[in-house]
């Protein structure tokens, strides 16, 4: 047995360390999809899509052997600066911020930026200028979200932040947000799968994809570099492309004027159009100053955490209360349904839940955001609560049941003025645990697009590169809700004890 | 001329874990008495009185408190149970004051939601009783900052709030002194002054000496003995 563990702990620390050169490890997220990156719908162990064979041109130029790295689309800049992998290619626009932070590889595809509305709409909702008080959705971190933020100040549009690209089309043809603005690539794809959607014809921005390497990697971009200007000239990457659908015009326009310049990269990040804003915090000096601009954000996402877990408890202790009652007096068959709710609903993640609630029910019930992620953390945390009132229940000692029998209290009124108040007591110190706990579990439902502290800190951390000051100041307001709430519940103890 | 009776057993039979505990007991309370149930630690003393308080199922037999019936198989409940209340108390040995409330609310507490007292005549009510029981003075303490022998003169306090004719008691003396015994020796027979009937279920002799006007003795699960005192404990 030891034998063996030593045998798999070598194993391991030979993979990590002989990290043979003859590798080109490349970073993307598959849950992108079609045409970017996603998995052979044949043989789901390999990756198929454009980046694929972009990855498998430079690999190739380099003369080493690609391999794929799956991350997730907003962690892929910070994931290459850290090492996981040497390149990242995922439909990576060249943003300013970006380019500040990472070498980035000379652009090898131009796209249009695309309003994507319901048919409905189409003549109404013609641009960004038609869409203030509207909710607009689209990918986190990517030059339509940069875009959606500055629509936001000059028009009133509301933008909802996705983690994936699949999702706010759905929302859309739901009628939760009024429209979509994204890389004409995925519109395209969108309108073809989803139907009562069309994307309006205007170009509301262009903007570059790129390959992203960490700073200390410009030796290695400037090589792939040389390659990609190679692959334009001999046309390798346009067969990629016409194989993929996507050859367009403009990305032929795009090759000339690369593949004629032979030295340093052109830059066509000052080109995106009306997206020209340097993001704050792209210099050292401007973390500080970031830190300031985004504080008002980040208190008022905090103010949502703790609305949203405030309104959760509340619902988590009133259902948790009723199923625990029902579970301890309720008839068998009471009792059995109630304890497969409570046995599925801790036996199953809560991001799960959350999906399901959100994405899976929108067919027969279409909740807001804000009311599933309430539901979802309400109900989840109902079944631990239930557990906790149960035991505690159970904890009443039978003489204080067999006294209040004995005075012709009724089982109603021996719970309510007995056995409750003293469950409670047994219930308070993990209540409070669990509060606390929810007031973390809280930063799930990014994943169903409300922004509360921790999304609201990862969109600051993108932004300005550097996840030391917001994880700094998040962490902080994190404490500052939780720290209160376990002295009052520490306070109470012990004027309960002492009663 | 017999007395009336408070409180009648016919035929009542106990099982617990398969063992049978009272086998067919048939036996009386007459009305303004303090009667002991005698008899050595699991003759049964306990059972039978948590059987008559409608705590408990029994197995067969019959137990009467005046107009209220109850029959073997299933615990007293709903218009049973509120008239069974109103018939007969009961004192735990462990007195099993509720935790969560005041000397004085745990005896107010019938008093405002069986009776439907408002409160502040069930918490003058309540104070009264406590005065008289000699506890008057710890009516806002909690349970837990009762001494023994305050704890259980708020227990009968409590009891006794809702009028019962009949009070049942549960080793009264095990956790008192001498000198709280005879204190309380002289509680129950003020008690029986004011026109109560006591079961106190006790194996202290001295006591039941002390207060007792009749025993009922216990052994092998069968009444071997029931008379006054000096007859059944000798002079």
């Amino acid at each position: 047995m030891r034998a063996a563990v030593l045998v798999s702990l070598l194993a391991i620390a030979a993979v990590t360390e002989a990290q043979p050169a003859a590798e080109l490890r490349w970073g993307g997220d598959a849950e992108g999809g079609a045409p970017f990156v996603s998995a052979d719908p044949g043989n789901p162990d390999r990756v198929v899509g454009f980046e694929v064979d972009v990855a498998a041109l430079i690999a190739r130029g380099l003369g080493r052997t690609p391999r794929f790295i799956q991350s997730g689309f907003t962690t892929l800049d910070a994931a290459v600066i850290r090492g996981d992998f040497d390149i990242a290619l995922s439909g990576l626009e060249d943003l300013p911020g970006r380019r500040a932070r990472l070498a980035l590889t000379i652009p090898y595809y131009e796209f249009e930026e695309r309003l994507t509305v319901r048919a409905a709409d189409r003549d109404r909702l013609r641009d960004l200028r038609d869409l203030g008080g509207r909710r607009v959705g689209t990918l986190g971190a990517t030059l339509a979200a940069e875009m959606l933020r500055q629509a936001q100040s000059a028009h009133g549009v509301v933008p909802v932040l996705y983690d994936d690209d699949v999702h706010p089309y759905e929302d859309l043809a739901l009628g939760r947000i009024d429209a979509v603005v994204l890389d004409q690539v995925l519109a395209d794809r969108a309108v073809a799968r989803v139907p009562g959607l069309v994307n309006q014809p205007a170009a509301l921005s262009r903007g570059h994809y790129v390959g992203a390497l960490a700073p200390e990697h410009a030796d290695l971009r400037d090589r792939v570099n040389g390659i990609l200007r190679a692959a334009m000239r001999d046309g390798a990457l346009k067969g990629i492309f016409e194989r993929w659908g996507m050859w367009t015009p403009a990305v032929a326009a795009l090759y000339d004027v690369q593949a004629a310049t032979p030295g340093e990269h052109v830059s066509l990040a000052a080109s995106a159009g009306s997206t020209s804003a340097v993001p704050v915090g792209a210099t050292p000096l401007g973390h500080l100053e970031a830190a300031r601009r985004y504080l008002p954000r980040l208190l008022r996402a905090a103010l949502i955490t703790l609305a949203l877990s405030c309104l959760a408890m509340a619902m988590a202790v009133g259902a948790g209360i009723l199923i625990a009652t029902g579970r301890v007096y309720g008839p068998r068959l009471l009792r059995t349904v109630l304890t497969i709710y409570v046995e599925v609903v801790r036996g199953t993640p809560l991001l799960l839940q959350l999906f399901v609630i959100y994405f899976g029910l929108a067919a027969v019930i279409r909740l807001p955001a804000f009311l599933a992620a309430l539901v979802g953390l309400g109900l989840n945390y109902a079944a631990y609560e239930s557990e906790i009132y149960r035991s505690a229940l159970l904890a009443v000692p039978s003489g204080q049941l067999d006294a209040a029998r004995a005075l012709g209290l009724t089982d109603a009124q021996a719970l309510r003025f007995i056995r409750g108040p003293q469950a409670l007591r047994f219930a308070l110190a993990p209540m409070t645990n669990d509060f606390i706990a929810l007031l973390k579990d809280s930063s799930l439902v990014s994943v169903i697009t409300v922004v509360e502290l921790t999304k609201e800190t990862s969109i600051f951390a993108s932004d300005i590169g550097s996840w030391v000051v917001p994880g700094l100041l998040c962490a902080a307001m994190y404490l500052a809700l939780s720290l209160p709430l376990a002295r009052v519940a520490r306070r109470l103890e012990q004027r309960w004890s002492r009663a | 001329m017999t007395p009336r009776s408070v409180l009648d057993l016919e035929g009542l039979t106990l099982t617990r874990g398969g063992r049978a505990v009272i086998t067919e007991m048939t036996a009386s309370v007459p009305h303004g008495q303090v009667v002991a149930l005698m008899g050595a630690s699991g003759a049964g003393k306990t059972t039978i009185l948590r059987a008559v308080a409608g705590l408990d199922a029994f197995d067969a037999g019959v137990v009467t408190l005046g107009d209220v019936r109850l029959t073997a198989g299933l615990r007293p409940a709903g218009e049973l149970q509120r008239r069974l209340y109103r018939r007969v108390g009961i004192v735990f040995q462990f007195h099993h004051l509720f935790a969560n409330l005041t000397a004085s609310a745990n005896v107010s507490l019938a008093q405002m939601h069986v009776q439907r007292s408002t409160p502040a005549e069930a918490t003058r009510k309540a104070e009264a009783l406590l005065d008289s029981l000699g506890v008057g003075h710890r009516a806002y303490a909690y349970p837990h900052e009762l001494s023994g022998g305050e704890a259980q003169r708020v227990a009968i306090a409590r009891a006794l709030a809702v009028d019962p004719p009949l009070l049942l008691m549960d080793e009264p003396t095990a956790s008192l002194d001498l000198d709280r015994r005879l204190e309380l020796a002289a509680v129950l027979r003020a008690l029986v002054e004011n026109g109560r009937t006591l079961l106190v279920a006790t194996h202290d002799a001295e006591f039941v000496r002390a207060c007792a006007t009749r025993v009922l003795a216990l052994s092998g699960g069968r009444v071997e003995q029931d008379g006054p005192v000096h007859a059944v404990l000798g002079p």
